[in-house]
């Protein structure tokens, strides 16, 4: 043997031992739309797995099958899709993990991508930091019905999250979900054919604007539930949001917390002191345009002694009300009663009348609301003293600071009236 | 050049336990040699110099794969890039049956393990020479960097004079910067297993009580599945070796004792108590071995808590299942799940005295994606599990107005 092929037998051996031992990065296949869906599946997760901060996973035009639960673990890393249309992720007949997508990861930004018929939730993120959710749409193809997965797009024990532009449609339980986070911004999304649209549940500073709410069973819900690791929600403001005709069926089943929300209802502040409603369009709820009550209204007994299930300091202003309560949920015996006690059509807001024991400065005020109908239904007093009066209500809160997120450049606007009296 | 002369001198010299040492290095030399070479591969232009990074880093390879080829003590990686093939870790001995451990590798049971579809496990622990774990009583113990946990899932064979068929083997490492999360997947000739972070589904076939033979879609999880459970506030954990769940005898090569004395006899543990004075759950499947309560509660300990415990990925649910805690409502006794998605039409977690009112019940026995628990790592319902569980629901007294743990 001549040397040189010595030295090229010796450099083939190498090369046969490299492929041994050096694995070559794993997550290098091309996403492309030609791969089987088992192949297209195992490249994107491979991906996932593979992405290191900085990482942009671009996904390609398409429909693309999956039948696990797609994760990321990585921070810092972007999934961006060709649009809510073009690109979809379609999870029917998922077989393992509950949700769409489950990321837990900081700085993770998802835009222009589709996800559908999860088994579970659609996107869900978990205890992660610097979240941005941008054209994304969540749907459930099927008719809304109690077997869609329970949440659309639903960040919870997260931080600076912000979701905008995106869509979600028939979520058995919320579209949006929010839960147990702080600092959060939602904008121009909509949400229709969910049980309820938008839901902020045990979230600190929260703002909730220009957003579509419609056909769904509830519009925009803001409260506290007990039991709940987070608890103390408040500051959160709902302003410039269209919450138009929520009259579509409550198909939870009774067990269900969310069975208790009525069709109908246009905006829900529960259980929450520091919320700010204002220039909002809520019209055409049919069981009424809004609700503010305590936890005590669902007739659960509490037994988390880290709850506080009154309502206070809500500021209700500027808002345009129209054709509320005309249809109110025969479903529940507490809207049946309600009804009953106050009359129909239902007025525009329900007020509980429920006040904390010893709170001095607790209250409800409703500001330039136009022609807006009111009733305090004396929830305490079995509908005892029902009154529609709002003038005990005309005062001013100081307004709600605007949220401010470090990956969001957008000023959102303060609110002008009452602000800081 | 020199040491690599001077290493294969050694060998002929038969000084085999200097020439591991200085291989060890040279492994280390080389593979960053190579993982810095590829680096600068892909900003180079130049062709010459692509070639001769290529001939360099090719070289490296070499020294790599030679010098795992002529270890034969286990060898830590304890960073990327991790060998893409289970025997390169030289835990087992080769040519042997499969899992024959190598020196130093040590098998360990648990009391209760995790249900995973009836799979069959098989574990190891491994730490490098000199160094133990610190013992912990509630936690998990501190593992010395360099720490391999070795778990093998096999099914029997379902024939008479078939083979077992081993599916995949976990590795948790203690890397340099935190555990990392290994999944290996067995060839068919059942010699060695491949690293794959994202697997396929696997057919496996087990045989039943009832003697019928079942197929069984077993997914094998990927790595940030694996995180998914090992997880507890984004740090990657092992979860099995807690003192309580080791606390039993092991039918060693050299004879049967406790794994916690063994373990410290061994220098591989540190700090603990005698095995009597540390705290120990019971098997969950022998009734000899503890109350009722505490096998109920020593399953889902180990099948739930993992997930259902502060810091846990699913600490959102307000639920702990851990074994620490004798707090009935803290299993969720009368609580309302509020933010879990659909729930079987049942209204609480955790119904006393009615297991079928009892979502924990529903979850356990569904096998659809939106429902069942754990959410991976099972395709099957655990019959025996959840019998257990149900037994124990049934006899808590009270209702879901007032509650009370029966005595423990």
């Amino acid at each position: 043997m001549k040397p040189k092929s010595l030295v090229l037998s010796a450099l083939i051996l190498a090369s046969a031992f490299a492929m041994n031992s050096c694995s070559a990065p794993t997550g290098e296949a091309a996403l492309s739309s030609s791969l089987s869906p088992a192949e297209f599946q195992k490249a994107l997760q491979e991906k996932l797995i593979a992405a290191k901060s900085g990482s942009v996973i671009e996904l390609p035009e398409g429909r693309f099958q999956f039948d696990k639960t797609l994760s990321l673990t990585a921070n810092g890393v972007t999934i961006r899709g060709k649009g809510m249309a073009k690109t979809v992720l379609a999870f029917k007949g998922q077989t393992a993990g509950s949700a769409g997508m489950l990321v837990k990861a900081n700085d993770f930004t998802i835009e222009d991508v589709a996800i559908e018929d999860a088994a579970g939730d659609g996107l869900k993120t978990e205890g992660s930091t610097n979240v941005t959710i941008r054209r994304v749409r969540v749907e459930w193809t099927a008719a809304l019905n109690e077997k869609n997965g329970p949440y659309g797009i639903y960040p919870v024990t997260s931080k600076n999250v912000l979701i905008e532009d995106s869509f979600v449609k028939g979520a058995a339980d919320a579209g949006f979900y929010l839960g147990q986070s702080e600092n959060a911004i939602m904008r121009r999304n909509r949400a229709e054919g969910n049980v309820a649209g938008f839901e902020v549940e045990n979230c600190k500073n929260v703002d909730v604007y220009e957003n579509t709410a419609t056909n769904n069973s509830g519009g925009i819900l803001v409260f506290n539930l007990p039991d709940l690791p987070v608890q103390g929600g408040e500051k959160v403001r709902v302003y410039n949001n269209q919450v138009v005709g929520n009259n579509a069926p409550n198909v939870a089943p009774k067990s269900q917390t969310v069975y208790n929300l009525p069709s109908g209802l246009g905006v829900s502040v529960m259980a929450i002191k520091n919320v700010e409603v204002f220039n909002n369009t809520i019209k055409d709820n049919n069981t009424a345009n809004m609700h503010i009550i305590s936890y005590l209204a669902m007739s659960q007994e509490i037994k988390d002694k880290t709850y506080n299930p009154f309502v206070s300091n809500v500021y209700v202003h500027d808002n345009q009300f129209g054709g509320s309560g005309k249809n109110p949920d025969a479903r529940l015996e507490s809207v049946l009663a309600v009804a009953k006690a106050v009359g129909q059509p239902m007025p525009d807001i329900l007020y509980d009348g429920m006040v904390e024991p010893g709170a001095t400065d607790a209250k409800i005020c409703l500001q330039n609301n136009g022609e807006v109908t009111f009733a305090n239904f004396d929830a305490a007093n079995q509908f005892k003293k029902v009154s529609r009066d709002a003038k005990k209500h005309q005062c001013t809160l100081p307004a709600l600071t605007a949220i401010t997120l470090p990956q969001d450049g957008t000023k959102s606007m303060t609110s002008s009236a009452g602000g800081g009296k | 050049m020199k040491s690599v002369t001077k290493f294969f001198n050694r060998r002929v010299a038969e000084n085999a336990e200097e020439a591991q040492r200085d291989c060890q290095r040279l492994c280390a030399t080389s593979a960053s040699l190579c993982a810095s070479a590829v680096k600068r591969q892909l900003r180079l232009q130049s062709l010459s110099k692509r070639v001769a990074i290529l001939v360099l880093s090719l070289f490296a390879l070499t020294l790599t794969g030679s010098c795992g080829m002529f270890s034969t003590d286990v060898v830590s990686f304890i960073e990327e890039p991790f060998p893409k093939q289970l025997s390169e870790w030289k835990l087992f001995v080769s040519g042997s049956k499969p899992l024959t451990p190598n020196k130093g590798v040590v098998p360990y049971d648990l009391n209760t393990p995790l249900f995973s579809d009836y799979a069959d496990k098989y574990r190891f622990v491994w730490m490098p020479a000199g160094t133990s774990a610190k013992y912990s009583e509630d936690g998990v113990f501190e593992f010395p960097v360099g720490t391999v946990l070795a778990k093998t899932f096999a099914f029997p064979a379902t024939e008479a004079g078939g083979k077992e068929r081993i599916v995949e083997t976990r590795l948790l490492v203690h890397g340099k910067t935190g555990w990392v999360a290994l999944p290996y997947v067995w060839n068919a000739e059942q010699t060695d297993a491949r690293l794959e972070l994202v697997a396929s589904p696997t057919e496996v076939t087990r045989k039943a009580d009832d003697g019928s033979v079942q197929k069984i879609n077993y997914i094998i999880p990927n790595s940030n599945e694996c995180k998914q459970c090992h997880d507890n506030n984004k740090v990657t954990l092992p979860i099995g070796p807690k003192a309580r769940n080791l606390n039993k005898d092991f039918p060693y090569a050299d004879g049967a004792a406790n794994q916690l004395a063994y373990w410290a006899k061994l220098g591989y543990l540190k700090g603990a108590p005698t095995a009597d004075s540390a705290p120990k759950v019971p098997a969950w499947d022998k009734a000899e071995s503890g109350s009722l309560e505490a096998r109920a509660r020593a399953y889902l300990d180990n099948n739930c808590a993992h997930c259902h415990q502060p810091g846990g990925s699913a600490e959102a649910s307000g639920v702990n299942f851990s074994f620490t805690h004798s707090d009935l409502r803290k299993l969720g006794a009368c609580k309302m799940p509020n933010s879990a998605g659909y729930s079987g039409g049942h209204q609480y977690d955790l119904v006393p005295g009615n297991p079928a009112e009892s979502i924990l019940l529903f979850r356990m026995e569904s096998t659809k994606a939106k429902e069942m628990m754990p959410e991976i790592g099972r395709s099957m319902s655990h019959k025996e599990g959840v019998a257990l569980v149900r037994e124990w629901l049934a006899t808590l007294k009270g209702s879901c107005g007032e509650v009370k743990l029966a005595a423990k």
